[in-house]
């Protein structure tokens, strides 16, 4: 299987199983397209284009791509190689929130519960659910998620603690995450975040105005006022540490490039922007109908990306920083997120979910820390369905890239976790091939500046 | 480049010998949160 796209004056071919990529030719992309099976069916097609001796050459250059086993190599008969195991947590240590915001998947914070604050013995509990059974994995990840995790921040800090206490003592590394509306930060929450936190993700939307259209206080204010000094001290304090600003476009703001250009222009450089979540219907619905802005937004987002690459206005973007030659292993790739078994979400009442967005979800409740997880019949639906089993991914030249999306959004969309959501799919390829383009053009600059 | 230049070297199938050792980061615990793209991760070893 191929995939063949072209972007801004350079053409692509994937070869799906392979994972490999090529740039090509107007002439080979012309050929691939029209004579996949190199039959040299479509000569004249080609003919009326180009000079009979550049057909052939490139008839020439495809073939020793075939011979070599670059180019339309064998689907991959491999199968998921271990049963997965335990290593990362979504601890969501309050469910509560300061904030109002009309996208929150968490219904403002409470989960369509009620609200509540996690105590410092069942985070104890949940540390030590991860630790002891998390089998042979060495590093462990925990994300300090709500609600919003600073109102609970002493049970953080006890809890970061706890866990690097322990890490000795059943040979474990923890990588630390906190997820943050920003609007309790200060600089002793910094100092602590800086020094035991792997990476902080600071949600902010983009613009005064964008962002406070969705993002409001109890208050009904916005918020963006008080949270953009605050991060702007905490990125700084951050120095080399890992760190995004997080923002969500809707289908009601849906021209994001903007947002970004302005997240960069506040000085933040390490920026992802993500498509709201949504029940099919919500006014705030990203609709099939804005799928043609959204690709044009990608495309903007691009451009500006190329644009201030390699200059002090640079920044990254996370869709975009596809590593082409270190990445993730097939087994990573064919597993994918490892929803409720390689990830699982605890609640502050110790309920676990196969991951945040089914918290509230009373049917995807799998287990608590008191039990464990006795519901073994939804933890193994998580783990059946990836890009080897779903119909629509076996198909799919992103499967490789995405490892079939997201479950919630599958669930949500399609009430089918085998189903993956269309829109979502469309915008992850539209990413992908941004991404490619761009690596092609450091790989161009590296070589220009290398003569 | 006359006709075509490989972006990449590395099979998927390389070397799976030694691959799937787990160790790598949960992709949901990156930046996301909401869209899986675990392409973008960084394989550990």
């Amino acid at each position: 299987m191929i995939h063949l796209f072209n972007l801004d004056e350079k053409n692509f071919v994937i070869d799906v199983n392979s994972g490999l990529i090529h740039e090509i030719s107007d002439v080979v992309y012309d050929i691939l397209t029209l004579d996949s099976q190199l039959m040299k069916l479509d000569q004249e097609k080609l003919s009326n284009k180009y000079r009979q001796q550049d057909v052939d050459e490139a008839y020439d250059a495809i073939k020793d791509l075939v011979d070599k086993q670059l180019l339309f190599t064998a689907s991959n008969d491999i199968v998921p190689k271990l049963k997965p195991v335990l290593k990362a947590m979504c601890l969501n240590v309050a469910h509560d929130c300061n904030l109002t915001c009309e996208y929150c998947f968490a219904s403002q914070g409470d989960y369509q519960g009620h609200r509540s604050l996690m105590s410092l013995e069942t985070g104890k509990q949940a540390m030590d659910y991860i630790l002891e059974n998390s089998g042979n994995r060495t590093n462990l990840e925990v994300d300090f998620f709500g609600g919003e995790p600073l109102m609970n921040f002493e049970v953080v800090r006890e809890l970061v603690h706890y866990g690097k206490a322990k890490e000795p003592l059943y040979n474990k590394h923890f990588r630390y995450t906190i997820t943050t509306n920003g609007v309790l930060l200060d600089d002793e929450k910094m100092d602590f975040i800086n020094t035991y936190f792997d990476n902080i993700v600071l949600s902010l939307d983009g613009t005064k105005e964008t962002n406070d259209e969705i993002r409001k206080t109890l208050t009904g204010k916005g918020s963006y006022d008080h949270v953009v000094p605050k991060m702007q001290a905490a990125v700084k304090k951050r120095k080399e540490k890992s760190y995004f600003i997080r923002g969500t476009f809707t289908g009601k703001n849906l021209h994001f490039a903007d947002d970004v250009a302005h997240l960069r222009s506040l000085g933040f450089k390490s920026l992802s922007m993500e498509p709201v979540v949504t029940q099919p219907g919500d006014k705030l619905e990203i609709k099939p109908m804005d799928l043609d802005i959204v690709k044009e937004e990608y495309d903007a987002l691009y451009k500006l990306y190329k644009e201030r690459m390699d200059s002090d206005e640079d920044f990254s973007f996370f869709h975009f920083e596809i590593d082409l030659d270190q990445g993730p292993c097939l087994y990573k790739r064919i597993a994918g997120c490892g929803a409720g078994n390689e990830y699982i979400a605890i609640t502050p009442e110790g309920h676990i979910y196969p991951c945040h967005q089914f918290i509230g979800d009373e049917s995807f409740l799998i287990g608590t820390l008191s039990s464990g997880i006795t519901n073994k019949d939804i933890q193994d639906q998580f783990y059946q369905n990836n890009v080897l089993t779903k119909e629509a991914c076996k198909q799919c030249w992103a499967k490789y890239f995405c490892s079939g999306g997201c479950h919630a959004n599958a669930y949500h969309f399609n009430q089918d976790l085998g189903k993956p959501y269309e829109m979502g799919c469309e915008m992850e390829k539209k990413r992908i091939e941004c991404a490619i383009r761009l690596k092609a053009e450091r790989i161009e600059r590296m070589e220009n500046n290398d003569h | 480049m006359k006709h075509i230049k490989s972006l990449t070297t590395k099979k998927l199938s390389h070397n799976l010998v030694s691959k799937g050792c787990g160790e790598c980061q949960t992709s949901c615990q990156s930046a996301c949160k909401t869209s899986c793209t675990v392409g973008n991760q960084k394989c550990e070893k």
